[in-house]
């Protein structure tokens, strides 16, 4: 069997805080292959974000800490890998997109710039070939006028813009793993349509991996190959999108499913009320024995306080951490 | 405008709202057009939605109706009382009757007052009631928007976003207003707790018969609780509905582009690439085109819309559209 390019095995992530020791990433394995998209949901405070930045291996240490678990990029372990390996890695073989293009940018360079910087650290290419390169990428991200924008700086272009730039920073070395940390969130809904195309467009002809951090089940939906369904820093469930999305099994990905207005193309004349989740994402800091998401269940049973579920394959890889699902597919 | 009666809480008569103009030490300041002839009327009890992209002018609709920026031309009235027109301590008086509820939790809460002071100081300002009607009055309605009375001597910052997006709407009912103005309010919410503010709204609206301007960018929100819904662009009203035509006939290109921007659960990858796209970003409202201003980036621009500025017109019953591709002229015909 081959092995997927980029797998995490039982990572667990801890944070020392004032108020006691933080597990913000509990035992979460995932995988992702060439060409696919992985998605990845869940509320603020979920650890969504936290393992995207533990295979950049950015955990902020101190306070954080990757206590155990293996990263392993098409076989080759990151966890452990000392600061100059990871700068290699970095930019060159996993490539990151962050929410706010703004704050990522550097506004005192032009854009220009800040692509062929990247290309100038991983490959050794002249500062005009570099430049040229750049042109070359803002081109491939679809920005008119390629040659004038790379001299534009990041204050001169506009929101949708500025997600491409970084959108060509990160795709400029072809890396192998494309990590998109809620891309769209700060753009419009056509723009942000247009920046999924274009993700779309680039990985089918690079054969990018991409991993999807959003809290949009639509933008799943639409976009992923397979999904992780984060809570408390945990994977609560996971499978092939069709599967997830069609049959969910676990009470908190049903709930993120139901509780969000989709917008229908008939809309019923009676509107009725949406199904809420009550309550709030638990502290990470006391968390019971029990599975995490049991306070605000509403299938809740007895087990669940008492011991954590575990997750479990039903069937076609679709895997579920829930004892109520566990009784009902009777696994 | 015809449609004025007494039954609708909130009539919106060509509003304009320019920024800038003038002269300064280099020479003619550009002017801003944010909101350019905007008309509407929500009836009493109903939930009326503006959406739009950044810069169509939604919010600033929304501020020019709560006079919190200057009206440039145009009118705005609250059942019988001219709110445009108001000054001074008419103004300030009046403003009990419309309140409005902020996008961000966070920064539209003082940090140093208590909860229990921050929505008893609309009572304050306005002098409703004695103090202990007061306090009584701040008890009912925490208890109204799901807080507990306990929560009163809490700050802001002890609260989470769903809470506090709760006390932002006790805080504007306090002085039980006809009009409420909802600047995407659940917009910085996680997904969900936004349900958990929907439904409030929703059960509030019902009990203590409000009227709802109901701002947002997402369209899914804004089909779930609104009975008419106004699409804006560079200022304009492009196309507006009742809930169920708007989604199930939309007319204008732009409406369309737009619902088709919408990723929903119920689609798939193959479905995603045959749907329409709009290319680049809306034009600068400050050197507006001389014809339609969704002609730059229109799917089925044709050389006429370049030209001529088409106008909101009745495509049927309720159902109004501004292009000059979706003219109807059976109905003009058949009503006139």
């Amino acid at each position: 069997m081959t092995h997927p390019l980029l797998s995490i095995e039982d990572i667990i992530v801890d944070f020392e805080t004032r108020a006691g020791k933080a597990r913000v990433l509990d035992d979460v394995s995932l995988e992702v292959n060439s060409g696919e998209i992985l998605g990845i949901v869940g509320e603020s405070g979920c650890g969504k974000s936290m393992t995207a930045l533990s295979i950049m291996g950015l955990v902020p240490d101190p306070p954080g800490k990757v206590t155990s678990g293996s990263i392993k990029l098409d076989g080759r372990e990151l966890v452990g890998l000392d600061h100059e390996s990871l700068r290699q890695i970095r930019g060159k073989d996993i490539g990151m997109i962050f929410q706010e293009p703004m704050t990522s940018l550097n506004p005192v360079f032009t854009v220009g710039e800040q692509i062929a910087e990247s290309i100038r650290l991983h490959e050794k290419a002249s500062t005009k070939a570099a430049m040229a390169r750049a042109v070359e990428m803002l081109r491939s991200v679809e920005i008119p006028e390629p040659e004038m924008r790379a001299k534009a700086y990041p204050h001169q272009l506009s929101g949708g813009m500025r997600q491409r730039v970084m959108i060509a920073i990160a795709l400029a070395c072809r890396p192998r793993v494309l990590i998109a940390d809620e891309p769209t969130t700060a753009l419009d809904a056509t723009v942000q349509a247009q920046i999924f195309d274009l993700l779309q467009d680039l990985q089918s002809e690079m054969g990018t991996a991409i991993i999807l951090i959003t809290h949009d089940m639509g933008a799943i939906a639409e976009l992923a190959d397979t999904v992780a369904v984060m809570y408390a820093g945990c994977v609560v469930e996971k499978g092939k999108v069709e599967t997830v999305l069609s049959a969910p099994e676990h009470p908190y990905t049903k709930g993120l499913i139901t509780c969000v207005p989709h917008l229908l193309p008939d809309p019923p004349k009676v509107r009725e009320s949406l199904q809420e989740i009550s309550g709030v994402v638990p502290a990470l800091t006391d968390l019971g024995k029990g599975c995490a998401f049991a306070p605000r269940c509403s299938e809740k049973i007895d087990r669940c306080e008492a011991a954590k579920p575990e997750l479990r394959t039903s069937i076609d890889a679709h895997l579920t951490a829930c004892w109520v699902a566990e009784k009902e597919t009777g696994v | 405008m015809s449609g004025v009666t007494g039954d609708n809480a909130l009539n919106v008569e060509n509003l304009k709202v320019h920024f800038g103009g003038g002269t300064s030490l280099f020479g003619a300041k550009p002017v801003v057009h944010a909101v350019d002839g905007v008309s509407f009327s929500v009836p009493a009890g109903k939930t009326f939605g503006i959406v739009g992209e950044s810069g169509s002018g939604k919010t600033t609709t929304a501020l020019a109706i709560m006079r919190l920026v200057h009206v440039t031309a145009g009118r705005v009235m609250l059942g019988d009382t001219v709110i445009s027109e108001l000054q001074g301590e008419d103004l300030r008086v009046a403003r009990r009757h419309f309140q409005i509820v902020f996008q961000d939790p966070y920064s539209s809460l003082d940090p140093r007052k208590r909860a229990g002071e921050i929505v008893r100081e609309p009572l304050d300002l306005m002098q409703i009631g004695t103090l202990d009607e007061r306090d009584a009055k701040v008890a009912k309605l925490f208890e109204q928007v799901g807080l507990r009375p306990e929560q009163r001597a809490l700050f802001p910052h002890q609260f989470s976003g769903g809470q506090r997006q709760r006390l932002g709407l006790a805080r504007a009912l306090s002085t039980e207003p006809s009009l409420i103005v909802c600047d995407e309010p659940v917009s910085a919410l996680d997904v969900a707790i936004q349900a958990q503010i929907l439904n409030l709204m929703t059960r509030l609206q019902r009990d203590l018969r409000l009227t709802y301007l109901f701002i947002s960018h997402d369209l899914g929100v804004v089909q779930h609780i609104c009975d008419e819904i106004a699409v804006m662009y560079l200022g304009q009203i492009v196309e507006q509905a009742d809930r169920v035509t708007l989604f199930k006939n939309p007319q204008h290109p732009y409406t369309k582009a737009l619902l088709a921007a919408v990723p929903t659960v119920h689609g798939n990858k193959r479905d995603r690439r045959n749907r329409v796209r709009v290319k680049g970003d809306p034009p600068s409202p400050i050197n507006l085109p001389k014809g339609c201003r969704f002609a730059s980036r229109c799917p089925v621009v044709e050389a006429r819309c370049h030209e001529t500025l088409p106008s909101l017109k009745e495509h049927s019953a309720g159902h109004k559209v501004a292009c000059l591709l979706n003219e109807n002229p059976d109905y003009q015909l058949s009503d006139n």
